[in-house]
């Protein structure tokens, strides 16, 4: 899919979301929508997986350490195929497969996260994996800034790089918010890029939610042999909705009737912009 | 006696193993030499992951391993696995259902004197609490011999308890069957049970001689699987002996103790008493002190199983 595309599909992707959170009334709407840009580059564009065949052996992997902002993941998911998109309508309803974290029942998730701090390490043990069966195979972990704070996931990143494990991406939603405020208020973590850097990682820092820089970093991949790569992806918490966009509060927030509409209505306007200016699928 | 621990016999029947199943993994956090595993380490060195002190990252690394295909061992010791990483064993193991063999290495008081931070007598209570992880403890190197093949053959994470010492024989041989989930019943009795896993069998095998010296007839069951239970070994030996005694190297809350009497008090509720660590921090001492200090041993079971009958000493 062409950069114009990505951009129109993430937006689809936004409002997707948007309506499954405030059908369920519940939902981390911030997280989501600052990741979206992010998802929608790998499962459209770089990730090597075919919704037919969710456990091929040679598909690439992708661990959502970050597990509460799985509902731009559960859009996608359903927009590729993994599973019926009639399916977003039971989140986070009563017995539904479609939990508020991801759940490996459902095609297309490898691993059950939730608990933060805890997918660096999965994807380490996938991407050692594949160098012990000279497999082909990606990983890619996407984690919080928040979720920096959590000791294991330095463990990880030690390991990740004495393991030179190249086959290993991971990416932080660097949007600097979590629950309680600003990731600088709460537990100060810059320069965050020179503490992965000093862990052995190659740093790549971008505007994280610019497709082409997206696109382009993850192309790159890995631009450093033996070493693995950490994307910063330095994103905005509530992208696409104005008047979420860096609001603190946004991080759960369900919206009302209408905010929805005023949201899906500014969407829809971007959306129709790129699909002018571009082909969507 | 018996000179081979039993985490030198995990490491010989992986080594025999990995000799044909290139996917066994052998994991440590700075600890082959404390598990007997440099020999593996040594031999399969594309087939070992060192993760050093990091037992959370033990734990995820083979989440990601068992995910991918692997047969990750993690050899840990028992006190930091257990605990440290319990919310990895919870989440990367059991819910997302990897193929995780847990071995807590110098198990229970094995540290004896290094006291409660390197104890692990809660062990079993926080595993069998967690759906999707089988708790087990071999009662000595054959047993060990035979619940590691098994291992290597079962699918779903597996928590395994071992103490650091060699321990006394409580078989004849390796020539038994083991089952998962299925206790051995090693001696015959119809006056009393006494329920026992892993070091304690022993000493419940020691109280079945010293009761018969009395004229009691002492049903001694070795319950290597503490989860999935054998419920129906438990509530066979209810009703045919009428009274139990459970003794287990583990805090009395939460452990053998504990998952038997769920057992019985719902099916055939019959005198019982348990016997264990107490809910204090274990006293400092070499293995065979401590037990005898809180009443593991044979001359205290036959005390209590007298008591229990209504018979003077």
């Amino acid at each position: 899919m062409e950069i114009r595309a990505l951009q129109a599909k993430a937006t689809q992707i936004r409002m997707d979301l948007l309506q499954m959170i405030a059908q369920a009334q519940t939902g981390h709407t911030g997280g989501s929508l600052s990741n979206t840009d992010i998802l929608t580059a790998l499962y459209y564009r770089i990730m090597n997986i075919d919704p037919a065949r969710p456990k091929a052996a040679d598909r690439d992997r992708f661990v959502l350490s970050k597990g509460h902002s799985v509902e731009s993941l559960w859009s996608i998911l359903a927009d590729r195929g993994f599973f019926p998109k009639e399916e977003l309508a039971t989140f986070s309803r009563f017995g539904t497969k479609l939990i508020g974290h991801p759940n490996n029942k459902v095609p297309g998730i490898e691993m059950n996260t939730g608990a933060l701090g805890h997918g660096l390490a999965v994807a380490v043990g996938m991407a050692l994996a594949a160098k012990k069966d000279s497999a082909a195979y990606r990983t890619y972990c996407l984690m919080g800034d928040g979720e920096q704070a959590e000791g294991s996931v330095w463990e990880a990143a030690m390991a990740g790089a004495h393991y030179k494990l190249d086959n290993l991406i991971g990416i932080i939603d660097r949007n600097r918010l979590q629950i309680s405020g600003t990731t600088e208020d709460v537990m100060g973590l810059d320069p965050l890029e020179d503490k992965w850097t000093a862990f052995g990682w190659h740093v790549v820092s971008i505007d994280g939610n610019d497709m082409q820089a997206l696109v382009e970093t993850f192309e790159a991949v890995p631009a450093h042999r033996g070493k693995p790569t950490l994307v910063m992806a330095n994103t905005v918490k509530g992208k696409g909705v104005s008047f979420a966009e860096n609001v603190p509060h946004w991080h759960h927030h369900v919206p009302n009737q209408a905010e929805l509409e005023k949201a899906l209505a500014e969407l829809a306007a971007a959306f129709e912009n790129y699909e002018q200016k571009g082909q969507v699928r | 006696m018996n000179m081979i621990p039993n985490r030198q016999v995990i490491c010989e029947t992986l080594l025999e193993q990995a000799q044909h199943d290139r996917s066994i993994m052998v994991l440590a956090s700075d600890s082959r030499g404390s598990a007997a595993m440099g020999p593996f380490a040594k031999a399969f060195p594309e087939q070992f992951v060192e993760v050093g002190i990091a037992e959370q990252n033990i734990v995820g690394i083979s989440a990601g391993l068992a995910h991918s295909g692997k047969k990750p061992f993690v050899t840990s010791p028992a006190c930091f696995l257990s605990m440290r990483s319990i919310e990895q064993i919870k989440v990367d193991v059991a819910y997302s259902a990897t193929n995780v063999k847990l071995v807590g290495i110098s198990g229970g008081v094995s540290y004896g004197a290094l006291g409660m931070s390197h104890h692990s007598v809660q062990d079993v209570a926080v595993m069998r609490a967690i759906p999707g992880i089988a708790v087990m403890m071999p009662a000595d190197r054959h047993e060990t011999k035979r619940m590691t093949e098994a291992l290597v053959n079962h699918d779903g994470g597996v928590y395994v308890r071992i103490g650091r010492n060699a321990v006394e024989d409580v078989y004849e041989s390796d020539n038994y069957e083991f089952i998962i989930g299925k206790a051995v019943r090693m001696r015959e009795g119809s006056d009393v049970t006494i329920i026992a896993a892993g070091e304690t069998v022993r000493v419940a095998l020691d109280a079945h001689e010293a009761l018969k010296e009395a004229g009691i007839s002492c049903r001694v069951i070795n319950m290597h699987t503490i989860k999935p239970l054998d419920e129906a070994a438990i509530i066979e030996a209810a009703q045919e002996t009428g009274h139990l005694i459970t003794v287990e190297e583990h805090s009395v809350h939460g452990g053998l103790g504990a998952a038997v009497s769920e057992v019985v008090v719902q099916n055939c509720p019959v005198p019982m008493r348990i016997i264990g660590i107490p809910d204090e921090p274990a006293i400092a001492g070499k293995t065979a002190e401590v037990f005898k200090h809180y009443g593991i041993s044979s001359s205290n079971l036959k005390r209590v199983a007298l008591d229990m009958l209504g018979r003077q000493e």
